[in-house]
């Protein structure tokens, strides 16, 4: 094998490096002591990475025939890259570029010159020892197939899966409810321009619904997610509706005509009914109905089938069964959106003991003039309109006792609600918050317009809600106590209607969501980003996607946006059709690999894969993400991690050692 | 199952009822509490504003004598005030040395000491509702409390703060579930952990017949027959008050108030007069004599109206 | 006179929260003793018992293993298994005469700078504290059975 050449570059960083450590000395220390190791250049510059910097490295590697590079300077978080690339423009191979992160691990760190010194050069001596076990490495390529899926359709996955499609990409948009539309299609109005919700997104949906590129698969569930980035293989399950599609025109006679009605806890929250057979909204979109096997009377006992005597086309099928789908895809796009806070948790607001406390996403529905009331603000009678009411902020919410988080959109909608119960029954509002947190596009302006309609804001958290009256005035009606922390005094307020702006929390199995697709999730359980403010529709599984409130509480903007953003980014990797992937992998050799089975169950992406006829693993460089768990824990040394082997590893270990925390001479370095 | 046991002073005189029905309830279900050696008074609620050295000085005592004997388990008080004092005298011993100091120089002239954090002390409805599996309390039941309705009152002393972390203390729920594991309803209670007004009788006696009124009041509104608690304060307020409040506020609320422990007895099959049933002020003779031998027909729940709204439920 | 005895510690970081930890530490200039030298790994799960053994008998007097927090680890899980060889690890050591105290596990988020430095600097007292482990030498003179003394409490 060749020699190795190296190429040692301490940078100064202005003075941000050679303020503390004295970098000609590393410099020169470097060609003198570790000219054994290979070094045979060693300089320093004022700032590597600008333009001089690096036409250094450049010219030196095609001048003195370089073979190894280090370069001491910044963290290589921040210019591994940039180095990297500078040496392969002199015809390097990137990987035979290392750096020695002398600003954020010593000068920036330490105070003393000459040990901060003497540091810089053991880093240097290990980065040294490291790069000369380092090996050209080739990035891997992997392919992309076109299609994409996209896992949820509320807002954030119609426009994600509408945005991909109209590149001309296929999508495959899997809703487990039977609609699309998610939780806007619930809302009446969306804050600050009060704009009909029903209005701006029903033509998205059925844009969705008629799209030549899209896919819809609703009353559909993701059962098996197999593959790696650009080549998934997805197994879909499409639960039976029990109803030949072919033959449903979507009439709805069928809704109309089964006896059996039932409370819709999910699309009317529980204050409104449905069928046994039905489709949640009018605009629904398929348009077809499902039918609810556990309430359906012939389902329970035996007989009924009335939906089957008249449906005039003869599509209703009690026999049909779950049909099992397999699609293969590129990426995937998770916008599986958010569940509303249980308000029975915080059991001292009554909500479910108490008629008149409402939940948010109840009283959404009740303001929605197609949902169980018309529209009309009522109490739970259904009739008598209320006089004065109450909205409670950060139900659940920025409380250590159930959610810690802000759920941001609360405050917003809690305004909404104001103005709405202003405008349509003049009763008197009560605002109990913690802190108002308007932060958005024309939201403080609709704060203002919610406080000049008189509307009264009461700061503090509210303790309890009860119906035990004090006196006259507060039989009859729900009491909130809470402590006006403006006023410092607690305050006893009769209502006659209360809504807790409930928290919005990730859905009940995220966690088993996360798990399927091989990404992880915060400590709330909300998904994870690839990175919170850079990368915040990426997951850390190349080729899966985030967007909408299943990354956390959202709003519709917000979450349109990252619809679009995640879109944009599936897009580019379809049109590049080719990805290249950082080539830190691990490798089974073959001949070395005892069969034990111990790396098998390490992998948490299922990346090691057993041949039952030869008694080997083997890795799958498309799935391995490179940390290198099995590298450490084969026992036989039979798996190697490129770009982290054991022998660079140990190497740059021993090379940090040589030097001791600081040799006497160097103390007396004025 | 074995616990230590810090009667505290009302178990020996006006409460001598709740740790009789204790002790028999706790032997039927294979507990034995063994009581403090030399315990001392808590020192109630005023002392702690009085001299707070002083103060947790005698809980910290009472917290030394039950570590001498700490093989019997953890501490067990039936008194919120006296579970009250020995936490909050714990917590801040933990919280400061300087504290601990004291009270420890205090405790080595009887020749004792205190390491903070080394007792674990709970309520003994903690006892009943948590510790012992409910299996075993259905098990023990051989009079069930069909048809009798009761108001679970918490009070504020075990409610907050919540020292060990328990339950949501705003609103717990733990005696509730206990009362019905004997078979008798629950009737929403909002006022659960309210206060009852402690001491205040004798500072301020409207204050404090305003705050029994609230509790009587809001337990009459949720037609119970009776009213539950875990604490002697509270026995003594809403029973013995009941007549004064009567006078006070023209009212006539004439329902009985009884330790859990007691009610518990009378599942278990012991005679009423055993559990010292009958010595409170507004008896329970004939709320008790409404007990059904049947659980009583839920009755068809009646929509409100055509036009009412569907509820979610608790 | 005598210098004072300065501990050398071997950190091994995972790439992804500690070491950026430590890249925080360092833009937001908290000062830590330098005691300290760094070694990248992917993953905390990548630490192989050997890297320790090797630092130890190369000459460092401790060593910090630093990973994200349980359930934020970047390849989901492998941070426990780094938990898993450290406590092995910690058993092994002792009884070739390394006091388990000099191996630490560390865990720190990409925001934590400051947890960072206060950590390495807490580990590097204790670790001079314990004293130089001079492992070679003492393996040279072939007293390796002579276990170091140990403190009282030794976490098991």
């Amino acid at each position: 094998m060749n020699k190795k050449r190296i190429g040692v570059y301490v940078c100064h960083c202005g003075t941000n490096i050679a303020g503390v450590v004295d970098v000609e000395n590393v410099a020169k220390w470097a060609l003198e002591e570790l000219g054994e190791e290979g070094v045979v250049v060693s300089k320093d510059n004022k700032f590597m990475c600008s333009s001089v910097g690096q036409e250094l490295i450049q010219t030196d590697i095609e001048e003195q025939g370089l073979n190894r590079v280090v370069v001491a300077a910044c963290s290589p978080h921040l210019h591994e890259k940039t180095f990297r690339t500078a040496s392969e423009r002199a015809g390097l191979n990137p990987y035979l570029c290392e750096m020695a992160s002398i600003r954020e691990q010593v000068s920036w760190v330490h105070t003393d010159k000459a040990i901060a010194t003497q540091k810089a050069k053991a880093m240097v001596a290990g980065a040294v020892r490291r790069v000369a076990q380092h090996e050209p490495l080739e990035p891997i390529h992997v392919p992309i197939n076109e299609a994409t899926l996209v896992v949820g359709g509320g807002i954030a996955g119609i426009q994600a899966a509408l945005e991909i499609a109209n590149a001309g990409h296929p999508v495959y948009l899997v809703e487990r409810e039977p609609s699309i539309g998610g939780h806007m299609a619930q809302f009446d109005k969306t804050f600050p321009t009060l704009d009909c919700a029903a209005c701006i997104l029903t033509p998205r949906m059925s844009e969705v619904g008629m799209h030549p590129k899209i896919d819809l698969m609703t009353w559909s569930e993701v059962e098996n997610v197999d593959g790696y980035v650009g080549n998934f293989n997805v197994r879909i399950r499409k639960k039976s509706r029990f109803i030949n599609l072919a033959d449903c025109n979507g009439c709805g006679i069928c809704e109309q005509k089964c006896p059996v009605k039932i409370v819709d806890k999910n699309f009317e929250a529980g204050i409104g009914y449905r069928k046994a057979i039905y489709r949640p909204f009018d605009q629904a979109i398929p348009n077809y109905p499902v039918l609810d096997q556990p309430n359906c009377t012939y389902f329970i006992k035996g007989t009924c089938k009335a939906c089957e005597k008249f449906c005039p086309t003869g599509a209703i099928n009690f026999e049909k069964e779950d049909e099992l789908v397999n699609v293969e895809v590129g990426n995937i796009i998770l916008a599986t959106g958010y569940d509303l806070y249980d308000t029975k948790k915080i059991p001292q607001y009554g909500f479910g003991r108490l008629p008149n406390v409402f939940s948010s996403l109840e009283f959404e529905r009740m303001c929605n003039a197609a949902g169980p009331t018309s529209g009309e603000i009522v109490l739970r009678d259904g009739v008598t309109k209320p006089k004065s009411v109450g909205i409670v902020h950060c139900a659940g919410s920025r409380d250590l006792n159930h959610n810690n988080y802000c759920s941001s959109i609360c405050c917003m909608q809690s305004l909404k609600f104001a103005h709405l119960v202003h405008e349509r029954t003049g009763a008197t509002i009560y605002n109990f918050y913690i802190d108002m947190r308007t932060p958005g596009k024309d939201y403080d302006e609709f704060y203002q317009r919610v406080l000049e309609e008189k509307t009264f804001f009461i700061r503090g958290k509210v303790s309890e809600i009860s119906d035990a009256a004090r006196n006259e005035e507060e039989e009859g009606k729900l009491v909130v106590q809470v402590e006006d922390t403006l006023l410092g005094e607690q305050r006893r307020i009769p209502l006659d209607m209360v809504i807790l702006s409930a928290a919005l929390v990730p859905k009940a199995d995220s966690g088993d969501v996360a798990k399927q697709f091989g990404i992880s999730c915060s400590s709330n359980g909300w998904f994870s980003e690839k990175h919170p403010k850079l990368d915040p529709i990426s997951t850390m599984t190349e080729g899966i996607f985030i967007a909408g409130c299943a990354t956390g509480p959202k709003d519709i903007p917000a979450s349109v946006s990252q619809g679009s953003a995640a879109a944009a980014r599936v897009i580019s990797y379809i049109e590049t059709g080719v990805l290249a992937l950082e080539p830190i992998r691990a490798t089974v050799s073959e001949e070395n690999c005892s069969g034990c089975r111990i790396c098998n169950d390490l992998c948490p992406y299922n990346a090691i894969v057993f041949h039952d006829e030869t008694m080997v693993s083997e890795i799958n460089h498309a799935l391995c993400q490179g940390c290198g768990t099995c590298v450490a824990a084969c026992p036989a040394g039979a798996i190697s991690g490129t770009g982290f082997s054991n022998e660079q590893i140990l190497a740059q270990v021993k090379g940090l050692l040589m030097l001791d925390f600081a040799e006497p001479e160097l103390e007396k370095v004025p | 199952m074995k616990y230590n046991y810090y009667p505290g002073c009302s178990l020996e005189r006006n409460a001598h009822s709740y740790h009789d029905s204790a002790m028999a309830v706790g032997t039927k279900l294979g507990i034995e509490f063994v009581e403090v050696e030399d315990w001392n008074c808590c020192g109630a609620t005023e002392y702690m504003s009085i001299d707070k050295i002083s103060a947790f000085t005698l809980s910290g005592r009472n917290l030394a004598l039950a570590y001498e004997q700490k093989e019997n388990g953890d501490l067990v008080a039936p008194c919120s005030l006296c579970l009250l004092n020995l936490q909050k005298s714990d917590h801040h011993m933990q919280e400061s040395q300087e504290l601990a100091n004291n009270v420890n120089t205090s405790l080595a002239e009887g020749g004792l000491s205190y390491k903070p954090g080394s007792v674990q002390s709970k309520h003994l409805l903690d006892v009943f509702a948590k510790d012992i599996d409910e299996n075993e309390i259905v098990e023990k039941v051989e009079k069930f409390l069909y048809g009798l309705k009761i108001a679970p009152y918490y009070g504020c002393l075990s409610s907050r703060p919540g020292f060990d972390g328990r339950e949501n203390f705003d609103f717990p729920l733990r005696l509730d579930n206990l009362i019905s594991l004997l078979g008798a309803d629950v009737v929403d209670f909002p006022l659960k952990t309210h206060c009852c007004g402690g001491h205040m009788t004798q500072i301020s006696e409207p204050t404090a017949l305003e705050l029994i009124r609230r509790l009587l009041k809001n337990a009459v509104d949720n037609h119970a027959d009776m009213i539950v608690t875990i604490c002697p304060m509270c026995q003594l307020n809403l029973d013995a008050y009941q007549d004064s409040v009567n006078k006070y506020f023209k009212t006539d609320f004439n329902i009985p108030v009884l330790y859990f422990t007691q009610i518990m007895g009378v599942a278990f099959g012991f005679e009423p007069k055993e559990m010292g049933i009958w010595q409170e002020f507004v008896n329970a003779k004939e709320v008790l004599a409404k007990i059904l031998d049947e659980p009583p027909k839920v009755p068809k729940e009646k929509r409100a109206s055509k036009t009412a709204l569907p509820m979610a439920k608790v | 006179m005598t210098k004072p005895f300065e501990p050398m510690i071997i950190g091994f970081t995972c790439n992804w929260c500690s070491y950026r930890a430590a890249d925080l530490a360092g833009t937001s200039r908290k000062k830590y003793p330098p005691n300290i030298r760094l070694v990248r790994m992917m993953c905390s799960g990548r630490l192989d018992p050997v890297f320790v053994l090797e630092a130890f008998s190369g000459g460092a007097d401790g060593v910090m293993i630093t990973g994200c927090h349980p359930g934020e680890c970047h390849y989901i899980e492998q941070n426990f298994k780094a938990l898993r060889r450290v406590l092995l690890l910690k058993r092994t050591i002792e009884p070739l005469g390394i006091n388990p105290q000099r191996l630490k596990l560390v865990w720190a988020s990409a925001s934590e700078g400051n947890l960072f430095a206060k950590e390495v600097e807490t580990f590097i007292g204790e670790v001079r504290d314990l004293g130089p482990l001079n492992w070679q030498k003492r393996a040279m003179r072939n007293d390796l059975r002579l276990v170091e003394s140990l403190p009282e409490e030794v976490p098991v």
